[in-house]
């Protein structure tokens, strides 16, 4: 009896055997060997183990003194600034149009979420192509509304390209925001609002105690899943300007790849992404600890 | 009488400011798309010179050149290929794990389904670097099976907190019925719960084959070798050396949005589900 039940609990173990195989292989190995190789001097060329050379923390030292990696940061966190607000606030304005009975919501609900759903490959090139300095829609757009001093190569150009690419990612990403916004407004009870009404609150009134309140919650989720993922950007970046003018659109993930394949530095790579990611977890926790902060207040 | 009319006025023109801003945002989401389509059938010649948004003469043949000359079929076959294997995987795995953490008993379970979660929450983005040389290390880079790998990995996680949530409110007593036929825990799985959560495994399929076909960053890392790569990868490789042919590379762009396009315009409501559910877990 004791071993047949000894058995069935093997044979259970059996039906998370695939996941947790493929999970300890290309996700837990990975996120464990990130850690050592940090500390490694590595050009991931040689195969065997004695070709790395443990050098403590000097990656790291030499990681603090790298300006174009702070630079990727700071360029970072300005589009994930720029996410935060202007996308956030966009899509919390639609989720309140959206939300009253408005006639045709469901379309303009379907049509919003379109960005979010296409390859950022692909939107990418649509509007390097728009913003093409020679050929592209949008110079062609301003001199024919007569302000032709305003034309300039928009992704070329040091002082644009970054907030260009900052406002494409806020285009593809202001549907996602949109669709948790109204998800989360919908779980208000009606009945609130008609109690507010009856007691003759304004509409910013209603919006100020009953929705904000209600809402924080989502706020939160929203606000770290913008910043992990703003933070994180890529592809549009590669897409659109490939990092430049220059170094003025790296962001980190395109330096820790640099770094890796473009000089073949692997334990630089780990070390980047390590700092990274601890940058990351601080920030989320911070907004964390602020929201609880908040909803005391 | 009159405070009404004078409110249904006042809700009129409410509501127009409402519309006319929804709307001109909605023109905003469109027309890169249409766009991209209108360029891709502009000639060579027109494109630069023809600022319309649909050219008189549409030069569908564009499609055929990027489809056979820009190597487009291959891409999309191979897309095509990857998402079918890597969601298949993915439902199959996921709902086994979660079927066993939703109702089967062993010790350590809750260690196990935890790890899942917390991998969803912790980022660590260099750990691309050593998942590249471990599949060197594996010789499973540059080709079919490491990429389906590591996409079904990517993709675990959430399905499996997906279907496990789902299988959590399920109703225990058709299984209870099964067993009492006989069936063991292999048939109650496939023959009882799958059948049965048909609805979150639509979102689970749909979520993934959507990040299937858009991903770009690992098809980067593995390949090497053009016939094995998927459509996002072939479509910047294309712009790189074809970087004038604009009508060309606007149509390989316009085949590689259109199935998700449709997909989505089919599937949106499981989709809205699947964000809505994932946002919630991380």
């Amino acid at each position: 009896m004791n071993n047949m039940r000894a058995k069935a609990v093997l044979q259970n173990y059996l039906f998370i055997l695939p996941a947790v195989l493929i999970f300890s292989i290309f996700y837990i190995y990975p996120f464990y060997k990130v850690f050592t190789l940090s500390l490694c001097q590595w050009d991931g060329i040689a195969q065997f183990d004695f070709a790395k050379t443990f050098i403590g923390f000097r990656n790291f030292i030499e990681l603090f003194q790298d300006k174009i990696w702070w630079g990727a940061m700071m360029q970072a966190g300005y589009i994930t600034l720029i996410a935060l607000t202007f996308q956030n606030a966009l899509a919390l304005m639609l989720a309140l149009a959206c939300d009253r009975d408005i006639k045709g919501g469901n379309i303009y609900r379907v049509i919003f979420y379109l960005p979010p759903v296409l390859s950022e490959v692909v939107v990418g090139l649509v509007w390097k192509w728009i913003y093409d300095g020679n050929y592209g829609l949008l110079n062609y757009w301003l001199t024919s509304a007569g302000l032709s001093s305003l034309v300039t190569d928009w992704l070329s150009n040091p002082k644009t390209a970054l907030t260009c690419v900052a406002i494409i990612h806020c285009w593809k990403g202001f549907g996602w925001g949109f669709i948790i916004f109204l998800a989360g407004l919908q779980t208000i009870p009606r009945q609130l609002y008609e109690a507010a009404k009856v007691d003759g609150a304004s509409g910013w009134q209603m919006f100020k105690n009953v929705t904000m309140p209600l809402m924080v919650p989502v706020f939160i989720l929203v606000s770290i899943l913008t910043v992990l993922g703003t933070m994180q950007v890529f592809v549009l970046i590669l897409s659109m300007t490939n990092g430049g003018p220059g170094y003025h659109t790296e962001v980190p993930v395109t330096r820790i790849l640099e770094s890796m394949v473009g000089s073949s530095r692997f334990g630089y790579a780990c070390s980047q992404g390590v700092m990274f990611g601890a940058a990351l977890l601080a920030i989320s926790f911070v907004q964390i600890k602020l929201s609880k902060y908040m909803k005391q207040a | 009488m009159k405070e009404g009319a004078k409110y249904k006025m006042e809700r009129f023109l409410k509501d127009s400011v409402i519309h006319i801003l929804l709307i001109m945002v909605s023109i905003t989401c469109l027309f890169p798309l249409l766009w991209m389509v209108g360029s891709s059938l502009k000639t060579q010649q027109t494109i630069f010179s023809d600022m319309s948004l649909f050219p008189r003469n549409p030069m569908w043949g564009n499609f055929y050149s990027a489809w056979t000359k820009g190597g487009f079929n291959m891409y999309f076959i191979n897309s095509l290929f990857y998402t079918i294997t890597v969601v298949s995987g993915i439902v199959i795995i996921s709902s086994l794990a979660a079927f066993a953490f939703s109702r089967l008993k062993f010790p350590g379970k809750n260690i196990f389904f935890y790890m899942f979660l917390a991998a969803m929450m912790i980022p660590l983005p260099g750990s691309f670097v050593p998942l590249y040389v471990l599949m060197t290390k594996l010789h499973l880079v540059n080709t079919r099976i490491g990429y389906i790998l590591c996409m079904i990995n990517v993709g675990l996680p959430l399905s499996i907190y997906l279907l496990k949530t789902f299988f959590d409110k399920m109703p225990v007593e058709l299984e209870d019925a099964a067993r009492m036929d006989g069936c063991s825990r292999l048939g109650i799985w496939w023959n009882v719960a799958l059948p049965l959560a048909r609805p979150a495994i639509a979102v689970v399929v749909i979520f993934n084959s959507l990040n299937v076909w858009n991903e770009y960053k690992l098809a980067t890392l593995i390949f090497s070798t053009k016939s094995l790569m998927p459509l996002q990868r072939g479509l910047m490789i294309f712009q790189g050396t074809h970087i004038t042919e604009y009508p060309l590379l606007m149509a390989g762009m316009t085949i590689t949005a259109l199935p998700i396009i449709v997909v989505y315009l089919l599937m949106q409501r499981h989709i809205v589900k699947g964000i809505t559910a994932s946002a919630i877990v991380g």
